[in-house]
């Protein structure tokens, strides 16, 4: 009975197979600095980061930071187009650092005013689009019967459509236009938020049905808010980061086919369509500068979002 | 089974009803219908002749029921740009696009799969990682402009490939195909493989993420506890179990495939479809864009009705479910 | 460390594993699930492997036909079958063994047996990965595999997919498959859990039954005692990955020596009367990251006692082994032990 092996004998491992010694830090366990150590493990993936950071900072600073505003048109002089990287204007006050377009404009310019309205655009259509689908998946989830049914009939149909094609209906009866483009991008996303609302509410409103009666949809409607969104944001962060970059794509696209932003607006896809004539004889900055800030624009926003749903997943975050 | 089969084409055309609705709406409500159908340069006189011809002046219900009649007849009025009936236009490119869009499946396909099943085996290793890698930069990267890059680098600088145009056909059971001839492949390298750059890049994903799973499975495990070889686990237990998703998937990009090809048709000036659209809209061909929206609609809604049908003929669950009781 | 007791290799062993070792890297440490693991087995012999769930039964059988996957691997030990040394072989040789010379029954046949495959290609494979022969010669093999685990219109079966089988006739083509190439040993990873209780019993003895036939060693794990009370010639008792008692099965389960066989067969529910309290084993099984120093199951014994803190070996007991410091000696037997109504103090580690 008595005289049993004293208890508080120390487990039978060595510090560092506690994980212990330089990891001392890492014994302070918050949510966040376990994301920062875990999202530090890929370089190419922190690269990406600074990069976009540095790409959104200069997008909002744009005004103020870029050598010209070649949307201004008193201020081009034809005399300065297609001049190659790095020659100066003729009256020798300005450089292009990269070159000018056809229409004497500053490429690096009209990147940073492009970049700007890439921004814009992609984030502002999959932030209505979240909005807009996300309460219809709810009021699809809550109503029930009919409403649902259409709802997501509607969205399901849709979903079946390449959103390039959606996209093409729409501006094709339209006409070009931003608001256009934005109305186009959003009916092209709404559905995937719509539909990832409605079943995560479905479950939700599910687990207050087997407890109580009818009358407690008030409080399903508050507790779902308290559970669903939290629960939700993880991957709807990534979703819709991936969105943003599609949307900006598709975008440039849309802008490059001549449908899209008019050519009034900065846009990386009409600059690059407007250079695309030039390439053949050489004059490739127009085209293949805005491409390639275009092109790591997408990159590191789909880097980001890729390594992040690494990191966020639960499955994956066994040593 | 019986009764899936036919809720899935009645909802097919309902969609297709729809659709329909949607485009007539458009057309007709949203722009100015005479000047959709009567081109611009007609006299007065023509006009009013014209407009009573097409029955402009009848009651909205009127004019729809002459289009549902029109469209299911094939006639969707003449093109403004090339005076024929815009169906026959249509048609006349569709072999074009849909030699493209097949080649481009077929590319990403053979390429896409055997490098995400790599990817998956691979994963820590350096060869998994730029497989991925490369995959996020296949999806991230414009159509467009990796075309342009493209012709740049091919046609341009190196001159392997011509930058424009479709090669020389020959008719293959009545269909002119450019595929079949040495010219007519050199001119389709170019746009197939810019095409098909999006679509590899998700078979690749879509390969991987499946073989990772089905490589934790159970039955991986017993395969190997069996003793049988490497290659046959993964070619015939894995392969077959990824299969049937990730090609459901393709199937339903083949749409996706068919739509950009817009893009990629107008960079090449490849004389498809999609170039065709593009043109049309520029020029407000309207009858044109309307007989490609329609012919597409169509083309999506029974790609999507044949993949929901084969998808359960092809899973053995499925299918023998009903006869097992 | 003190001299192991050395196992000589016995006459007729099909089996004998020798201080096998695996350990898995993990965020705690390295565990060792495997821990020097010793025991044997002979031509037409049953042994049941017992212990709670976590006590690297399953682990032990994974390392024994090399299935041990990074971040886990075979350290130290040997394993031969039938002379031939496993551990530390290269893939191909073990390739060739598997399936072969060693078969292996898993717990759900559902989810070992590939759902989009007939069931004859799933056995066909088996015999063509082995051995030269057509492919119809292949699929008679099977017809007659199928007939001899008891299941009826074989030719039209071996058409069929897993999912139109029922569960106790997807495990008979289990063992039909682990048959097919007349193996020198069948190891069974708790093969009847997932059945019901009717079918269990049945699947027991035509194992038994075919065992006997054939002359093929049996390695039966399970966490429950009753299933291997009737069928295993030896038990083998483990906990927090080491064996602690091994021995003739009648020996173990009328006289066990080690505590924790002891306790695990006292708290058997069959053994006590109506109405009285279940005897359990106080405390926990321990965390393999965090063992206590010594014996692993003093915390829990009623029998520990200081020089229990020296980590206890194996050591021969009549026809057996116990790894004890203090393996019981006396004759009481385990119903007197059960019919006690002491409560056992909780000591472990939480």
């Amino acid at each position: 009975m008595a005289g049993h092996s004293d208890v508080s004998d120390p487990p039978r491992t060595t510090p560092l197979e506690r994980g212990e010694g330089s990891a001392d830090f890492a014994r302070i366990e918050t949510p966040l600095k376990r994301f920062v150590l875990a999202y530090r493990s890929d370089g190419v993936a922190v690269g990406a980061l600074a990069v976009l950071c540095v790409i959104v900072v200069a997008a909002v600073l744009c005004p103020w930071i870029a050598p010209q505003n070649p949307y201004d048109l008193s201020v081009l002089d034809v005399m300065d187009s297609r001049l190659a990287p790095g020659e100066r204007s003729g009256d020798g006050r300005f450089t292009f650092w990269l070159g000018s377009d056809e229409q004497g404009r500053d490429i690096l310019s009209a990147i940073l005013y492009g970049v700007r309205t890439s921004l814009a655009v992609g984030i502002g259509s999959t932030l209505l689009a979240l909005a807009i689908g996300l309460t219809l998946g709810l009021t699809a989830a809550y109503a029930g019967g009919r409403a649902q049914v259409l709802i997501m009939r509607v969205a399901d149909i849709q979903l079946s459509f390449p959103p390039i094609l959606i996209a093409l209906i729409l501006l094709a009866l339209t006409g070009p236009g931003v608001g256009k483009i934005i109305v186009a991008l959003v009916a092209v996303q709404w559905a995937y938020y719509a539909r990832t609302a409605r079943s995560t509410a479905l479950v939700e409103l599910g687990k207050e049905y087997i407890e109580a009666a009818r009358g407690l949809r008030l409080s399903a409607l508050r507790i779902t808010f308290r559970h669903l969104l939290p629960n939700c944001v993880p991957p709807l962060t990534i979703v819709c980061a991936m969105q943003v970059a599609a949307a900006i794509s598709l975008e440039a696209t849309l802008s490059f086919l001549g449908l899209g932003l008019p050519p009034t607006e900065p846009s990386l896809g009409l600059l690059i369509s407007n250079g695309s004539q030039y390439l053949m004889s050489g004059k490739y900055w127009i085209s293949v500068f805005p491409g390639v800030a275009l092109l790591v624009l997408i990159v590191s926003i789909n880097l980001v979002a890729d390594h992040l749903r690494d990191v966020l997943n639960p499955r994956l975050q066994v040593h | 089974m019986l009764r899936f089969v036919i809720g899935r084409i009645w909802q097919s055309l309902v969609v297709l009803f729809v659709m329909s609705l949607l485009v007539f709406v458009g057309i007709y409500a949203v722009g100015n219908p005479i000047d959709i159908f009567i081109s611009p340069e007609t006299t007065q006189a023509e006009r009013a002749a014209a407009i009573a011809a097409l029955g402009l002046d009848q009651p909205l219900w009127t004019q729809y029921g002459r289009f549902l009649r029109g469209a299911l007849s094939g006639d969707l009025g003449r093109s403004f740009a090339y005076s024929t009936p815009a169906t026959t236009l249509i048609l006349e490119r569709l072999p074009a696009t849909l030699e493209l869009a097949v080649s481009a499946l077929v590319l990403s396909v053979a390429i896409g799969i055997p490098l995400g099943l790599w990817a998956a085996l691979k994963k820590d290793h350096w060869v998994g990682r730029s497989i991925m890698g490369m995959s996020i930069l296949g999806f991230s990267l414009p159509t467009f402009w990796v075309g342009l890059m493209f012709i740049m680098l091919f046609s341009v600088t190196l001159g392997w490939f011509p930058s424009s145009g479709r090669g020389e056909t020959a008719l293959v059971l009545g269909v002119p195909l450019s595929i079949v001839t040495a010219d007519g492949l050199r001119h389709l390298v170019l746009p197939a493989s810019n095409l098909a750059l999006f679509n590899t890049a998700l078979v690749i994903r879509l390969t991987r993420s499946g073989t990772l799973e089905a490589l934790l499975q159970e039955y991986v495990k017993f395969a190997r506890a069996k003793g049988l070889p490497r290659s046959r686990i993964i070619g015939v237990h894995v392969l077959k179990n990824i299969l049937i998703p990730v090609l459901t998937v393709i199937a339903l990009q083949f749409g996706a495939l068919i739509a950009f090809a817009i893009v990629t048709e107008t960079i090449y000036a490849w004389p498809g479809m999609g170039k065709l659209i593009i043109d049309s809209i520029r020029v407000l061909d309207r009858p044109v864009v309307v007989a490609y929206l329609m012919l597409t609609v169509t083309i999506f809604v029974l790609i999507n009705l044949v993949v929901d049908l084969a998808y359960s003929v092809l899973d053995p669950r499925v299918r023998l479910s009903d006869l097992k009781g | 460390m003190a001299p192991e007791l050395s196992n000589p290799s016995q006459a007729g062993a099909v089996l004998e594993v020798h201080d096998l070792t695996t350990e898995i890297a993990t965020r705690q440490g390295v565990v060792r699930p495997v821990n020097g693991v010793t025991l044997s087995l002979r031509a037409g012999e049953v042994m049941g492997l017992v212990g709670e769930s976590g006590c690297g039964k399953s682990m032990t059988a994974y390392s024994i036909i090399g299935l041990v996957d990074p971040p886990a691997r075979v350290v130290s030990g040997s394993v031969r079958l039938r002379g031939q040394e496993l551990v530390g072989a290269d893939e191909e040789t073990l390739r060739q063994v598997r399936g072969n010379r060693v078969a292996m029954i898993f717990q759900d046949p559902m989810m070992t047996l590939n759902p989009v495959l007939r069931i004859d290609t799933q056995m066909i494979e088996s015999i063509l990965a082995h051995r030269r022969m057509s492919r119809e010669e292949a699929r008679e093999v099977c017809r007659a595999a199928l007939e001899r685990v008891g299941i009826a219109s074989a030719e039209q079966r071996l058409r069929s997919y897993p999912h139109q089988f029922s569960g106790g006739m997807r495990q008979r083509v289990a063992i039909a498959i682990a048959l097919l190439n007349q193996p020198d040993l069948i190891i069974c990873d708790e093969p009847t859990t997932a059945l019901d209780v009717t079918i269990q019993s049945q699947i027991l003895h035509e194992m038994q039954n075919l065992c006997a036939d054939t002359g093929t060693a049996l390695l039966w794990i399970t966490h429950d005692l009753s299933v291997v009370a009737g069928l295993a010639d030896r038990m083998c008792v483990m906990y927090a990955g080491q064996v602690v008692e091994q021995g003739p099965a009648y020996d173990v389960l009328t006289h066990p020596r080690h505590p924790y066989t002891q306790a695990l067969l006292a708290s058997a529910p069959a053994r006590h009367a109506k109405g009285q309290a279940l005897h359990q084993i106080g405390g926990q099984p321990p965390s393999l990251s965090r063992l206590p120093v010594g014996c692993a199951f003093a915390p829990r014994c009623e029998q520990a006692g200081p020089d229990c803190q020296r980590t206890p070996q194996l050591s021969l007991e009549g026809a057996g082994q116990v790894r004890c410091h203090r393996p019981v000696v006396n004759r009481q037997s385990v119903a007197d032990l059960a019919n006690s109504t002491a409560p056992t103090p909780v000591t472990g580690l939480s």
